[in-house]
């Protein structure tokens, strides 16, 4: 039974850097109505440029969390010029269609470079022990960052003028507009801020599991279910939502094989999206 | 009437000239090539059942394909059937599931459905990898002997060829009847308007999921049909994310919403495909190449070759459907 106690703590930790994955999803999809679909491809990107700056520097890991969250604000912002901006207002079709072409190109050229073979950041940090188990430190670390993070951007989004800016042009474009916000910085930002959470997370994955450039796949399903189960554009609804799926994921996975595991999460995205079509917290809009 | 349009004299052209071309000279690589674009052309017509007629972007198209092989090679060498007839059962099982499951999902409006096409592709590959009749994540192989009734391993290659080249041809008449059928016009106003279209009596819901069903039948027997041919099947080959992703590229180039250009954008795209492949320092990057030319379609040419060729020739309309 303790077992069980333990995969589910370790699966709760785990659970806050889901949460962390989804807030961009959440925040992208909220603001412009686009679903971002190079979502996986960026959490991607974010572990190997873990694997690449811890590998040339060598210090703590958690240091590197910000040149990789600068580095994913500046990507965010290229990729929004490119794919995203002529194709915001227009049918969801074509900005699903745009930014699934970009994710092509961004695992394409991940995959030349680095093929799809596992890599690890070989990191880690004194865990817990508690009787027969032991936390790893990395878990717990992980956990803590997901939170700090998820607490600084509710403060941005609700204590910032440019967050408040963002929040307007999610409500209403138009109004905001005529308020004098400019709605292309605006969404320019956003989507920066959302790329950088997406980078951030992977980069925060990269310390806890070995991954591939393919690896983005799973953490872009787990996160639609999380804004799925969260609603768009609450940052501490995606952390609760994101925990609650790595607590479930803690029970399961003592009884049943791994691989059963998308099963089981994509019945509960249906589930919910049939149920719940507004989300467990409430109104769909941010 | 069918017969009446010109298209559909062309439909047959079209499938009499991949029937004749390698059969003149006997050409193995040429009949290997064209079955690798007949696949393309089948894939494409049925995705643009959903996403150009009916507005709905479906990610994990290649579902039906993979499911359908699986099927069709269980029954065809566990079971023993013959293999026209596992192939037939192996579309209608994979429609039948489309069906009942389409009713469900296709409550999901829009965006919300194409989330959950991932999810399907993922859930099934999951599903398949875990389950043992089908050889979970090994797979299943024929033994040659599984050919002798069609008169040895060659002249069944060439049966599977003549029977893939028909279910090229049936995609596409399949997409023209439908194209031109009060089913097909109510498959557009969902796509124009949904709502408008539901007030004014489409029933939204039962349309969605019976094209939803109809565009995994034909894909469903190309499956069963092409692996028996291959002679093996594994989940990552027969749920391959890229062959579906790619999907969308053909349909997307060639133009969405038109015959035509599903076809057309699905041979481009093969041949493209081919010659990148063979490139030494291409290779690599084929799916650069493909996402980049996506996204090119996508934010200029949202018609596809074959809205720029509406463009400059509108009367052709008429007979390019």
């Amino acid at each position: 039974m303790s077992g069980v106690l333990a995969s589910m703590i370790d699966g709760l930790l785990v659970g806050a850097v889901y949460g962390l994955a989804a807030m961009g999803l959440s925040l992208i999809w909220g603001v412009m109505d686009v679903i971002n679909l190079t979502h996986g491809a960026m959490i991607a990107l974010g572990m190997f440029a873990m694997y690449l700056l811890f590998g040339a520097l060598m210090t703590n890991a958690y240091v590197l969390l910000l040149p990789v969250m600068a580095a994913g604000l500046l990507l965010g912002i290229v990729v929004y010029w490119m794919s995203v901006h002529r194709v915001v207002g227009r049918p969801m079709l074509m900005s699903l269609l745009s930014t699934f072409a970009v994710n092509m190109m961004v695992i394409g050229i991940g995959t030349a470079i680095w093929s799809t073979s596992p890599y690890n950041v070989n990191f880690s940090l004194p865990g817990i022990t508690i009787g027969a188990y032991t936390f790893t430190g990395n878990h717990i670390a992980a956990a803590i960052g997901a939170v700090v993070i998820a607490l600084a951007l509710q403060l941005f989004l609700y204590h910032t003028r440019t967050g408040k800016a963002i929040r307007a042009v999610a409500d209403n474009r138009e109004a905001a507009e005529l308020m004098g916000i400019s709605t292309t910085a605006v969404l320019t930002i956003a989507f920066g801020i959302g790329i950088a959470l997406a980078c951030t997370s992977g980069a925060l994955v990269s310390t806890l599991f070995p991954f591939t450039i393919l690896s983005g796949a799973t953490y872009q399903l787990k996160s639609f279910v999380v804004t799925i189960l969260a609603g768009l554009g609450k940052p501490f609804g995606a952390l609760v939502a994101g925990v609650l799926l790595g607590l479930l994921e803690g029970v399961v996975t003592p009884f049943i094989a791994v691989s059963w595991i998308p099963l089981i999460e994509f019945g509960l995205f249906v589930v919910v999206l049939v149920a719940f079509p507004q989300g467990i917290f409430g109104r769909a809009t941010a | 009437m069918i017969l009446r349009r010109p298209f559909f004299w062309i439909i047959l052209a079209i499938a009499a000239l991949f029937l004749y071309l390698p059969l003149r000279s006997n050409d193995v690589s040429l009949r290997e090539d064209l079955i690798l674009i007949a696949i393309a052309i089948i894939l494409a017509s049925n995705l643009n059942l959903m996403i150009g007629y009916t507005g709905y972007v479906n990610f994990g198209h290649i579902v039906f394909y993979g499911l359908g092989g699986y099927i069709g090679l269980y029954l065809a060498t566990v079971l023993g059937w013959n293999l026209v007839l596992s192939a037939l059962m192996a579309g209608l099982a994979v429609s039948v599931c489309a069906l009942l499951f389409g009713l469900l999902i296709l409550r999901l409006r829009g965006a919300y459905f194409a989330l959950a096409t991932i999810g399907v592709l993922q859930a099934v590959q999951a599903f398949v990898a875990n389950f043992d009749p089908w050889g979970r994540s090994t797979g299943m192989y024929l033994s040659f002997a599984v050919y002798q009734p069609l008169g040895g391993a060659m002249r069944a290659l060439w049966l599977t060829y003549y029977l893939i080249i028909a279910v090229m041809a049936l995609s596409m008449i399949l997409s023209l009847a439908i194209k031109n059928s009060k089913f097909g016009l109510g498959l557009f106003a969902i796509r124009e308007d949904e709502d408008a279209a539901v007030v004014l009596g489409v029933n939204a819901t039962v349309y969605k999921a019976i094209i939803y069903s109809v565009s995994a039948f034909l894909p469903a027997v190309a499956g069963a049909l092409m692996f028996y041919k291959n002679g093996m099947i594994d989940p990552s080959i027969a749920f391959e994310y890229m062959l579906s992703l790619e999907g969308i590229v053909m349909l997307m180039l060639g133009g969405q919403g038109a015959v035509m250009g599903a076809a057309l954008g699905a041979a481009l795209y093969e041949k493209l495909r081919s010659f990148l492949l063979t490139s030494p320092t291409l290779s690599n990057f084929h799916l650069v190449i493909a996402g980049g030319l996506l996204l090119l379609v996508v934010l200029f040419a949202p018609g596809g070759l074959i809205g720029w060729f509406y463009r400059v020739l509108p009367r052709a309309r008429k007979v390019i459907e």
